[in-house]
């Protein structure tokens, strides 16, 4: 049902991505890959894989900007998948009912069964989360990992995305954005996280942590170290003499 | 510990509902899950591959494993497309065209073996080190290694020569460690973080952690990341501040903020005192042969003046030195503490940053900034832990002292011709620091710290039919460690330990097509290269090394009779070869991470690793490692085969890994040894050593106690736990080399001083490269006459792609599948260059075409690309016309192993002066923008290869069967 | 956003035919038609034909059109299941209208108003398919309904005023519909291109990677270095050059040379009426067909802002 659930669950799982700290490594987009393409959506066919057009589906993809100017700006990494928007256009413009946002828990899912291929909700999606698997003919997208997620097979702490769970720097957190109390509510809150287009209205659920900037000019403690300076006594003569009376022992 | 979050807050599945798609909340993830170790890079994290059916159905990281906690790259997650690559040799392969054309026929291994046998024996019988053995990303050197020194030939290294020797190197002569492998930062408690240059291809899951951890402190904890590096990607991305140095100037700016240090006396005097040999005596006694040199006893030991007057031994504990003072010594000549040497220099004002700022195109303000805070890290924000040791003279200490300011480097700084004498400066600024092996600081992992340096001495051939006296790769001491023939002539075919490289310590593979095509110092018979793409992006030049191949004598044969090529992939290089040993991939095979080799330690552990066969091959190839075995035990090597002539390990490296002995008691692996299973290092071999890695995740983690964490070149709790693990030899205290005797002896030789003094054409660069001190000069590529080429030229590896192997890689080649030449916005506008022109990119050695992309952060004289992005068309069995071969372009194709030629004709070696590092690094470019008609399409090109294996489909559905499985069931 | 050939002969011809019925539907309830049978099977063969061309070229565009049954299931949230709705639901009242006029020789003008109603029905609801997508500001704007439902009008009552010439049915009011329908459809692409130059979406770079505050924004290096689905299907890009040169001919052979020639035709009854109408349909033909494509190459979708664009 495309309807969007009358009475969704507070419950809004969701990602918080910190671009602070992300490297644009790629480890979770390909981690991403190889879960997926034996998930629940699976598979998440390539063409051309070793030809002269390489493409694939992919769930979730690393973008590199830049902002600012010269040696003033930031290389920013950034990753995107699908956001599991409060208002997911996508959903709502699906004829068939293939595209449903769960009241559960939040996710949007594709019902592949029901997808016509009109491919009609990739274009209703401002961000890009969705993915046209030409192979099978269906429209695909990020599940969040159900599959993982709510999965006993799973030990308790691997039952996070694959996105999550491989990220090496830690920039990924996968949590309850519905519950101000939990950490990535809390991770929100404490460093002002943010929609992507907010003017747009569609309330992504998942959250991007700003960079943290300000830090260039000081030292380890957040204050500007104070500037080394050589006693002008010693500076007018040998400086060699200041280490002269030293008695230390080995 | 990693510091990701896992916020998962389990709950059962919700209730399906009416209208819902019917969703499998639990499908089972395997049905056998392996460990072992990946092998998609260098880094050897640990990784649980799931299985079901036979097929790799997930790649994850074992989050118990010491390297990466868990987490894992793009490119480990990647491996099942590496594993079944179209690019996989199948059969051994026989040369039947020409060489280079790619035209084979398949063989048996019998007959493959026969052949090789039969060459490799007759080389044996004559001239062993006509057999010139290099491998290239390998990581099993401890079997290598012994094999050449078995055979006899001192022909034989890894890649280390042209990937980060300066940084090993200077580091073991200096700390008796070094960063990556022999050490790290001490990521949970550093302060203040200093990175040189690129550095993302390395240690990079460890590294990554450690960064996060490292950006997440705590307010009150806060630590700083500073990146100094020509281009803000990567790592540098997320540094609290990015310093855009120009290419090989690192020396020059960490000079400079040495030279604030010992000016404001912002230095660690207890340290320098205690652990290294600052206040050591140089002899002062210009022109004589103990110039520079350290005063001694007549017990060789080392004198200082203590704050009383009297010349004493500087090593006795206790003792009270004096840092600077004349002092005379018995025989009457003048000497000088090495403080007092390194103090004057620095304190010079040609060091000032002011002096350098141009130079380095750092503002001289912000080098003063960084000294300030390094030192307010270092010494206000000191740390103490209560963990009470015993230093080298028993003396009990109840706290360690952290200064927790940290550093790391590796190629950015390494691959230049003053990459040696730069990572000596750094390692110089942290001794000034007190930050080596202190908490906070830079910390050693086990089995380092080693005497600095290791003691070993590179061997020399012996002769016919005999092994050599150790091991092909060592630590020269003094120009009498030299590998020289009698004539003066290098001993190796790749000149290392020769004068041209003097501490070759990796050897110079990167040398060794040319000297080989030039019999220059002699010709060789057979070159036997393992996993090298020396036909291509391993070579520093790879159009001249694919026509030295090629090339032939005047009656007609190869200069080069003889290659041999073992691989798992049809990389560029298996043209090249007469004779393919396909190889297994990295999980169809045992292997064996050694602490004889390249340690996984971490600095609170001891670790090796192994790899466990995870799959069966399904194509007629066998473990490289075996099939040496095979081959020395055909070859009848000693070692290798009983007093029956029968092989002693007949099951291959699985065999070896447990039974081999190096010294009695110490194998391949330190785990489980001993008759109980409870030795560890040392210790008789055990037969279910195997079983016990394999149970515990397949690697081996030994705790070293708490006392015995730091301070460990003069801590005898850290003597004690590693000599009966075969770590250390005697309890003695490692001195840290401010001021390095061994580059001293070199540099007398070359001022003329001793029987073997380098030729005359070498004598100023030995004496250059060879400061005994920590120095700055230009690089030579850099300097040379460059017709009007100003622009740096370095490359960078993604962190995605691991040299070419990544290509293959159906996900991997989505992610990355050409390169542009990245350039400074301004500078693009000055050049007229915009987003998606293409440019001639041109130096005196060639010239190479593509595409221009503008970008902020990167040094403004600094252009820049992705290495190891372009392919030979029709390699890696990709598409003749894929973008890796039309739009891809290799910057090797502008770089020479030579630099251009003196006045007198004589051409130096791209290399530096000390280790032979390849000086790729050093490139400058100029760029010219193409015509519109240029557009679109990389040069040079060369003739497509025809791999001959069969061609993969388009559209690729990996993991729908598991599906289906799901749905069936 | 990539202009598929499918899509653009589905809008331009069901649009046309839809239009065309909603006339055959008007002037039956206004009581001016005749039962006259074989001008009732040409239109009902022309109009439906060119409804049902487009349907199956759409259902084309669909890689699952043995499915496309459901598109019809979600009709309370989704404007193409509307469409779906709609332009299905239109067959009926054509039926019956059909069924009186030509077999049992009336003209049921309950049925045609229910048609006429029905077919500009099913034209918003196409139309609104687009304007309701936010990503896409060219298309999310006052003007595409309108832009619909005059080009439906102008190509339907084109093809309406060719059949009354030929057949005995009222020609003055066709050809002021045709006139009408042109005129609109002029002004109203010009309005519709006059506000897609005149700004960009109200998101940005800046906006899409909320990093604004750290300076401009610019992609360093997108996820790929080939294309991929998102670029293939919403990064079409369109030279301005080539664009204003297809504004022209849109313009031109769409609605003013049409408009010319059904004034021309107008102005001389009887004189060449004929030649002069089916230039004008053919002209309208390709001149919707360039504005159909048009109206996919130049809009842009925000995702580009995500692979370098730094407007859409």
């Amino acid at each position: 049902m495309t309807a969007l659930p009358a009475h969704p669950s507070d419950r809004k799982l969701g990602l918080v991505i910190d671009l602070d700290i992300c490297v644009g490594c790629h480890a979770c987009a390909v981690s991403c890959k190889e879960w997926n393409t034996g998930g629940h959506m699976a598979p998440l066919t390539d063409y051309e894989a070793w030809g002269d057009s390489p493409s694939g589906v992919w769930f979730n993809r690393i973008h590199s900007f830049e902002a600012g100017e010269g040696a003033n700006g930031r290389t920013v990494h950034f990753p995107k998948s699908c956001l599991h928007c409060e208002q997911p256009a996508c959903v709502t413009v699906c004829p068939t009912g293939a595209s449903f946002k769960r009241a559960e828990d939040g996710i949007v899912l594709v019902n592949e069964d029901l997808c016509i291929g009109c491919k009609l909700c990739s274009w209703a999606c401002p961000y890009g989360a969705r993915e046209f698997d030409e192979d099978v003919g269906v429209m695909k997208k990020c599940t969040l990992c159900i599959d993982r997620i709510y999965n006993d097979k799973l030990e308790e702490v691997d039952r996070v995305p694959a996105c999550v769970a491989t990220c090496p720097v830690g920039a990924r957190h996968f949590g309850d954005l519905g519950d101000p109390n939990s950490e990535v509510s809390k991770l929100v809150q404490e460093r002002a996280g943010y929609d992507l287009m907010p003017e747009l209205g569609y309330k992504p659920v998942n959250k991007y942590l700003p960079p943290r900037t300000g830090r260039t000019h000081t030292g380890c403690t957040g204050a500007p170290a104070t500037p080394l300076q050589e006693s002008p006594a010693e500076s007018t003569g040998n400086r060699l003499l200041r280490w002269l009376d030293q008695a230390l022992s080995r | 510990m990693s510091q990701r979050r896992y916020i998962a807050e389990p709950q059962s599945p919700p209730k399906q509902r009416a209208d819902e798609q019917a969703i499998d909340y639990a499908p089972i993830v395997h049905d056998q899950v392996a460990t072992t170790t990946c092998y998609m890079c260098a880094c050897r994290c640990g990784i649980k591959v799931h299985l079901q059916d036979g097929r790799i159905r997930y790649i994850e990281g074992n989050r118990d494993h010491p390297v990466n906690k868990g987490v894992l790259c793009a490119k480990g997650s990647a491996g099942i497309m590496t594993q079944y690559s179209p690019a996989r040799l199948r059969k051994p392969l026989k040369r039947v065209g020409e060489r280079g054309k790619a035209e084979f026929q398949e063989i048996e291994w019998d007959e493959a073996l026969k052949i090789a046998t039969e060459w490799l024996g007759k080389i044996r019988a004559t001239d062993p080190r006509k057999l010139a053995f290099f491998t290239g990303r390998d990581q099993s050197q401890a079997l290598t290694g012994w094999w050449a020194a078995q055979f006899g030939t001192p022909n034989y290294a890894a890649h280390g020569g042209f990937c980060s020797v300066n940084m090993a190197a200077a580091g073991l002569y200096t700390i008796g460690g070094s960063f990556w492998e022999f050490g790290e930062p001490d990521w949970e408690r550093t302060r203040y973080f200093l990175m040189f240059g690129v550095a993302e291809d390395h240690g990079s899951n460890p590294i990554k952690i450690g960064l996060g951890q490292i950006k997440n402190r705590p307010p009150e904890n806060r630590a700083k990341f500073v990146s100094i590096n020509p281009v803000r990607t990567g790592y540098s991305a997320i540094a609290d501040e990015w310093i855009g140095i120009a290419p090989g100037t690192d020396g020059l700016f960490v000079l400079a903020i040495v030279h604030e240090l010992l000016k404001a006396d912002r230095i660690d005097l207890d340290f320098l005192v205690r652990y290294t040999n600052a206040p050591w005596l140089v002899v002062d006694a210009p022109g004589t042969a103990g110039h520079g040199l350290f005063a001694r006893d007549g017990a060789g030991n080392p004198l200082c003046v203590d704050n009383a007057g009297a010349i004493r031994s500087a090593l006795e504990a206790g003792v009270t030195p004096r840092l600077v003072g004349e002092a005379t010594l018995a025989d009457g000549r003048k000497a000088r503490p090495a403080f007092e040497l390194m103090a004057s220099r620095y304190l010079d004002e040609s060091y000032a940053p002011e002096k350098v700022a141009e130079q380095c195109g750092i503002p001289a303000a912000t080098i003063k900034r960084i000294a300030a805070e390094l030192a307010e890290a270092a010494f206000d924000q000191a740390i103490e832990i209560p963990i009470g040791w015993t230093d080298w003279a028993g003396r009990h200490h109840d706290k360690v002292i952290g200064r927790p300011v940290s550093m790391h480097a590796m190629r950015g700084v390494s691959a230049h011709s003053n990459g040696f004498q730069t990572c000596r400066a750094i390692h110089l600024l942290q001794m000034l620091l007190g930050s080596i092996d202190c908490p906070g600081g830079f910390r050693y992992k086990p089995p380092f710290p080693k005497s600095a340096p290791p003691p070993a001495k590179p061997a020399a051939q012996v002769g016919p039919m005999h092994a050599l006296h150790g091991l092909p790769l060592g630590f020269p001491q003094s120009p009498d460690d030299l590998l020289l023939d009698l004539d003066g002539a290098p001993h190796r075919i790749d000149k290392a330990f020769s004068w041209e490289a003097p501490l070759a310590v990796h050897g110079l593979m990167h040398m060794v097509i040319h000297n080989a095509w030039a019999g220059d110092p002699y010709p060789i018979d057979t070159l036997f290269l393992y996993m090298a793409n020396m036909a291509w992006n391993s070579a520093m030049n790879a159009p001249d090394a694919m026509r030295m191949m090629t090339d032939t004598d005047e009656r007609g044969e190869y200069r080069i009779p003889h290659i041999i090529y073992a691989d798992a992939y049809f990389s560029e290089m298996v043209a090249f070869a007469d004779l393919v040993f396909p190889d297994t991939t990295y999980l169809e095979r045992w292997d064996c991470i050694s602490l004889l080799d390249r340690p996984i330690s971490d600095p609170d552990a001891a670790a090796d690793a192994i790899r466990q066969p995870v799959i069966q091959p399904d194509r007629d190839v066998r473990p490289f490692q075996d099939v040496l075995l095979d081959l020395g035990a055909r070859l009848k090597l000693p070692g290798m085969i009983d007093g029956h002539g029968k092989s002693l390990y007949p099951g291959g490296l699985k065999d070896y890994m447990v039974w081999h002995e190096r010294r009695p008691g110490i194998g391949m692996l330190s785990g489980w040894r001993g008759l109980d299973e409870d030795k560890q290092g040392m210790g008789e071999p055990n037969r279910r050593q195997l079983e016990r890695y394999v149970e515990n995740g397949c690697f081996w983690r030994g705790e070293i106690p708490e006392k015995a964490r730091f301070y460990r070149f003069a801590n005898r709790d850290f003597f004690d736990w590693a000599i009966p693990r075969g770590f250390l030899d005697k309890p003695q205290q490692i001195v840290l080399q401010l001021y390095s005797e061994p580059l001293r002896k070199f540099q007398l030789a070359a001022e003329g001083h001793g029987t073997r003094q380098p030729p005359e054409h070498l004598r100023a660069r030995v004496s250059q490269g060879f400061d005994p001190l920590p120095s700055w000069y230009p690089p030579f590529g850099a300097t040379a006459d460059n017709d009007g080429c100003v622009l740096h030229a370095i490359t960078q590896r993604p962190m995605h792609m691991y040299h070419s192997w990544g290509s293959q890689n159906a996900w991997l080649r989505q992610i990355q599948a050409r390169n542009p030449l990245f350039i400074a916005r301004k500078l693009g506008e000055r050049l007229g260059l915009a987003d998606g022109d293409w440019a001639w990119i041109e130096s005196p050695h060639g010239r190479v075409k593509a595409e221009i992309k503008l970008m902020e952060g990167v040094n403004q004289d600094t252009v820049w690309t992705w290495n190891a992005i372009g392919k030979r068309a029709g390699a890696w069995n990709l598409s003749p016309t894929a973008p890796e071969a039309a739009k891809g372009f290799l910057l090797n194709h502008v770089i020479s192993e030579l630099l251009p030629p003196r006045p007198d004709g004589h051409r130096y070696a791209n290399i530096d002066p000390v280790t032979g590092q390849a000086a790729w690094y050093d490139l400058k470019v100029r760029l010219k923008k193409c015509a519109p008609a240029e557009y679109g399409e990389t040069a040079p090109v060369f003739d497509a290869l025809d791999t001959s294996l069969p061609k993969p489909g388009n559209a690729l559905a990996y993991g729908a069967e598991f599906r289906a499985k799901r749905a069936r069931q | 956003m990539h202009p598929a050939l499918s899509v653009i002969l589905f809008t331009s011809a069901s649009g046309g035919g839809y239009a065309m019925l909603a006339l055959l539907g008007l002037f039956g309830a206004s009581g001016v038609l005749a039962p006259d049978p074989l001008s009732g099977w040409i239109a009902f063969l022309w109009s439906l034909g060119m409804v049902t061309f487009g349907l199956v070229s759409s259902t084309l565009h669909l890689s699952h059109p043995e499915r496309a049954w459901r598109a019809v299931s979600q009709w309370r949230t989704s404007w193409l299941s509307r469409e779906g709705v709609l332009a299905l639901f239109t067959f009926l009242p054509a039926g019956l209208y059909a069924i009186g006029w030509l077999f049992l020789g009336e003209i049921w003008r309950w049925a045609g108003a229910l048609l006429s109603l029905s077919a500009i029905a099913t034209i918003c609801a196409t139309a609104m398919i687009y304007a309701s997508l936010k990503p896409i500001r060219a298309w999310n704007s006052l003007w595409t309904l309108p832009g619909y439902l005059a080009m439906g009008l102008a190509s339907g009552a084109l093809w309406f005023t060719l059949w009354a010439e030929l057949m005995p049915a009222p020609q003055k009011p066709a050809y002021d519909f045709a006139a009408i329908g042109l005129l609109a459809a002029a002004f109203i692409k010009l309005f519709y291109w006059r506000l897609l130059d005149a700004g960009a979406h109200a998101a940005t770079a800046e906006s899409a990677t909320g990093l604004g505050h750290l300076g401009k924004v610019r992609l360093l290096a997108a996820p790929h270095t080939e294309e991929n689905y998102l670029l293939k299907e919403m990064g079409f890009r369109i030279a301005r050059k080539h664009a204003r040169k297809l504004r022209r001919i849109a313009l031109l052979a769409g609605f003013l040379l049409p408009l010319a020639a059904v004034l021309a035709a107008l102005a001389t009854p009887h004189v060449g009426d004929l030649v002069l109408l089916v230039l004008a349909v053919v002209l309208n033909a390709i001149g919707t067909i360039a504005e159909r494509w048009l109206f996919f190459a130049e809009a842009k979708h925000t995702v580009m802002l995500y692979y370098g664009a730094e407007r859409a």
